[in-house]
């Protein structure tokens, strides 16, 4: 294949549209599935509709390479499926499917993602009715069927405070032969927002994608913004964007060891990592002013910044935050009534969670070293990461691990971080952004990858934003891995794995 | 078991002394929104124009900063040159009304507790099942985290039940998102009379910052018949019981 149509670019760079070949359809496939073979991974795949078609974009990451590889073509209303070949792109496929209409010949699983209506207008693939909305949960469910077997529905709505979504589980007794996991309840249509953009409402929307992780969805929407503007944000701003981060890091791992304890009836561990969980939430209060880190990051650099005191205080109750932690967590791995729970259940393979393409705490747990921070870190300033952790297992014990390895890693950072806070300031205003551009950003939230992508139009608005949360990577991996085990074993599974509804659904 | 025991010693006490003792919030902490008439200039609308989803307005010349619709940013106050609009660390925001959330020139109403014969079946015990309608999972951690042993729920009469058939009201997050509202509605239904609404969070009451989205409701205003609304993106954990617990009568 002609290597220099693929356009490599280090995360941050500002691509003119013009500078990107179209590649025709025969040629993308080709140099998709090779870049692939030759150990990429699909981080970003979208489509833009234009005059001609749908403009198809493909961001493949080169881990090890600490670069990007961007392939760019032009479809119709069917083209071959690329899922038979390349099952990391089955839910991509799936999803493109829903929102432009075109239907990719071959897919074997083409079934709606979200429930929405077209974004353009378009027959409906599934047939469903442009003028009312979809039916969420509305499509074919895979069923087993014999004597003996029986399905269990769960949700939208579930037993706690959670977010919805529904699941089939196709049992066999208390043996789960398949789940099937249907989502899109919690769809609010942040992408469509965004358009015409950047909006005074965007920032605020993307504080929202994920609700747990708005210092890393508001890192990297700031990031690609910065990128597109061409503006050299603060070495202190990163430095804070940083501490915010390793903190939204910290209480959700505490909270979800808390989590798993729970899931499996170990208490002492479940209730001091509660409170634990929200002693670190305090910390990005003290920081911001909201216990989930709003209103600390805008395109451009931080709004709050940190002086010696509360350098200090910061410092001092991580101090004692830390050996808390650590007694309140180890005393879990270190009992075996729950490692009983824990090991040997959920099991994904490394190979599976190769070919899924899965990002952060689950890829991690199955051996493969997939860190933003190590392999596409952004900006000059930032800290130096060098500790991605992994397990092998792949299991919930393993993903436990990663977490509970992961705590001890993000305060090293944190203290490190801290000691050596870069002196200057913290904000400044964006230029406009270049116009007929793209831009890519990755940051390592706590679940993993999160991947912005913006285009620009002639007039330097954005007229796609797409959005890949580590969830749309890791929901198939959840269902895998819930193959086999008991159903009783489903609660500490989807625990170990954390996902989130409204960062799939978005 | 005796590492558990020993770990259990090390951990301590935990349970916050609230209400009795008034918790300290983070210094930074926005909380009630605090608007100087005397320094407010009749002419700027700087704040007006600098909010995007039309919290604050003029009405007769006097500022008004609507909290169902704030998401307590840092924003306004920043873009005020005449130190005329600031944030407090008050976290009792709630109202038993809509047009309550408002912030003008009178005193800010605390809830007022529910009326004899309410108070009489809800005072002491209150079991509330909570749907997410397109929450992004912070209110609901937030409302969570209420169930950890510094807040101790459980002590006030008031839990989080897995059915509405045991429920005695329902707490709704999240903006109500098309492909919720029928499941939010059969949840509602399914609760038995008589029963309450509470509307957790800027986008329960009035649609956050998904305001005026084609695929969500601005909150379930529309849709529901609410008794209480708390708000904030989100709420602190502590606006939250504050806000059951008057409406309760336990405060």
């Amino acid at each position: 294949m002609n290597r220099s149509k693929l356009i490599r670019f280090q995360h941050g760079a500002c691509i003119p549209l013009a500078e990107l070949p179209r590649l025709d359809f025969a040629t993308f496939r080709e140099s998709l599935l090779e870049e692939v073979a030759n150990h990429a991974r699909v981080a970003s795949f979208f489509g833009h509709p234009s005059d001609d078609g749908l403009e198809l974009y493909a961001i493949l990451a080169h881990d090890w390479q600490g670069d990007l590889a961007l392939l760019h073509t032009r479809v119709a209303d069917t083209y071959p499926s690329l899922t038979p070949d390349c099952a990391q792109l089955h839910l991509f496929e799936r999803e493109l499917a829903e929102q432009y209409g075109v239907r990719p010949e071959g897919h074997p699983w083409l079934k709606p993602v979200r429930f929405h209506n077209p974004w353009v207008d378009t027959d409906d693939i599934w047939g469903r009715n442009a003028k009312q909305h979809p039916i969420p949960g509305d499509m074919d469910f895979y069923r087993v069927e014999g004597e003996e077997v029986h399905e269990v529905a769960v949700g939208p709505i579930h037993a706690g405070v959670i977010e919805p979504g529904h699941f089939r589980f196709q049992c066999h007794g208390e043996q789960v032969m398949h789940l099937e996991i249907s989502l899109g309840f919690q769809h609010r249509g942040i992408e469509q927002m965004l358009i015409g953009g950047p909006h005074p409402t965007s920032i605020y929307q993307l504080e929202a994608a994920a609700g747990d992780t708005t210092i890393g969805h508001t890192t990297a929407y700031s990031q690609v913004l910065e990128s597109l503007a061409g503006h050299d944000t603060m070495p202190r701003a990163y430095a804070i964007r940083s501490i915010a981060l390793e903190l939204e890091r910290l209480a959700n791992h505490v909270g979800g060891i808390g989590g798993l304890t729970t899931d499996v009836g170990f208490l002492p561990t479940a209730s001091f990592c509660g409170r634990l969980r929200g002693d670190y939430l305090n910390l990005s209060a003290e920081l911001c002013g909201s216990r989930f880190g709003r209103g600390l990051i805008r395109p451009g650099g931080v709004q709050f910044d940190l002086d010696n005191a509360l350098v200090d205080k910061v410092k001092q109750r991580l101090a004692v935050l830390e050996p808390e932690t650590r007694g309140a967590i180890e005393l879990c791995f270190d009992n075996p009534s729950v490692l009983a729970r824990f090991e040997g259940i959920g099991v994904v393979s490394t190979d599976d969670a190769e070919e899924l393409g899965l990002v952060g705490v689950a890829a991690k747990a199955c051996g493969l070293v997939r860190d933003a921070r190590l392999h596409h870190p952004f900006g000059s300033g930032e800290t130096k990461f060098d500790t991605p952790v992994i397990e092998i297992d792949g299991d919930v014990c393993a993903r436990g691990n990663v977490r509970r390895r992961e705590i001890y890693a993000s305060h090293e950072l944190l203290r490190d971080t801290l000691t050596q806070l870069p002196a200057g300031g913290i904000y400044s205003p964006l230029e406009s952004l270049a116009p007929d551009s793209l831009a890519v950003s990755l940051c390592e939230g706590w679940r993993g990858e999160l991947i912005h992508t913006a285009i620009t139009d002639s007039n330097g608005r954005i007229s796609r934003y797409k959005i890949v949360d580590p969830s749309f990577h890791n929901w198939s991996a959840l269902a895998l891995s819930l193959r086999g085990e008991q159903i009783s074993d489903f609660p500490v599974c989807n625990k170990s794995f954390d996902l989130s509804y409204c960062g799939f659904d978005l | 078991m005796l590492s558990i025991i020993r770990e259990r010693l090390r951990q301590g006490h935990r349970t916050g002394k609230y209400p009795k003792v008034e918790p300290v919030l983070p210094e930074r902490f926005r909380g009630l929104p605090t608007i100087d008439h005397q320094h407010c200039q009749p002419n700027c609308t700087q704040c007006i124009e600098g909010c995007p989803f039309g919290a604050l307005q003029k009405v007769a010349g006097k500022l008004e900063l609507d909290m169902g619709l704030c998401l307590f940013c840092p924003e306004c106050s920043a873009i005020c040159e005449h130190g005329a609009l600031s944030f407090s660390r008050d976290y009792h925001l709630s109202s038993r009304t809509r047009a309550g959330l408002i912030v003008d020139e009178t005193e800010f109403k605390m809830v007022e507790a529910l009326d004899a014969k309410m108070k009489k079946l809800f005072g002491r015990s209150l079991k509330l099942r909570q749907v997410s309608a397109g929450g992004c999972n912070a209110c609901e951690a937030d409302l969570n985290v209420l169930g950890t042993l510094n807040f101790d729920l459980a002590r006030f009469g008031i839990q989080f039940v897995a059915s509405p058939r045991h429920a005695d009201g329902i707490i709704v997050t999240g903006p109500v998102t098309e492909n919720m509202k029928s499941a939010l509605l059969d949840a509602y239904a399914a609760v038995p009379e008589p029963k309450l609404v509470i509307a957790s969070g800027a986008c329960a009451i009035g649609g956050g910052p998904f305001k005026d989205s084609p695929e969500a409701s601005n909150g379930i205003g529309d849709i529901l018949p609410v008794d209480l609304y708390i708000p904030g993106c989100p709420p602190h954990p502590y606006t939250a019981l504050d806000a059951m617990l008057r409406l309760m009568g336990q405060l």
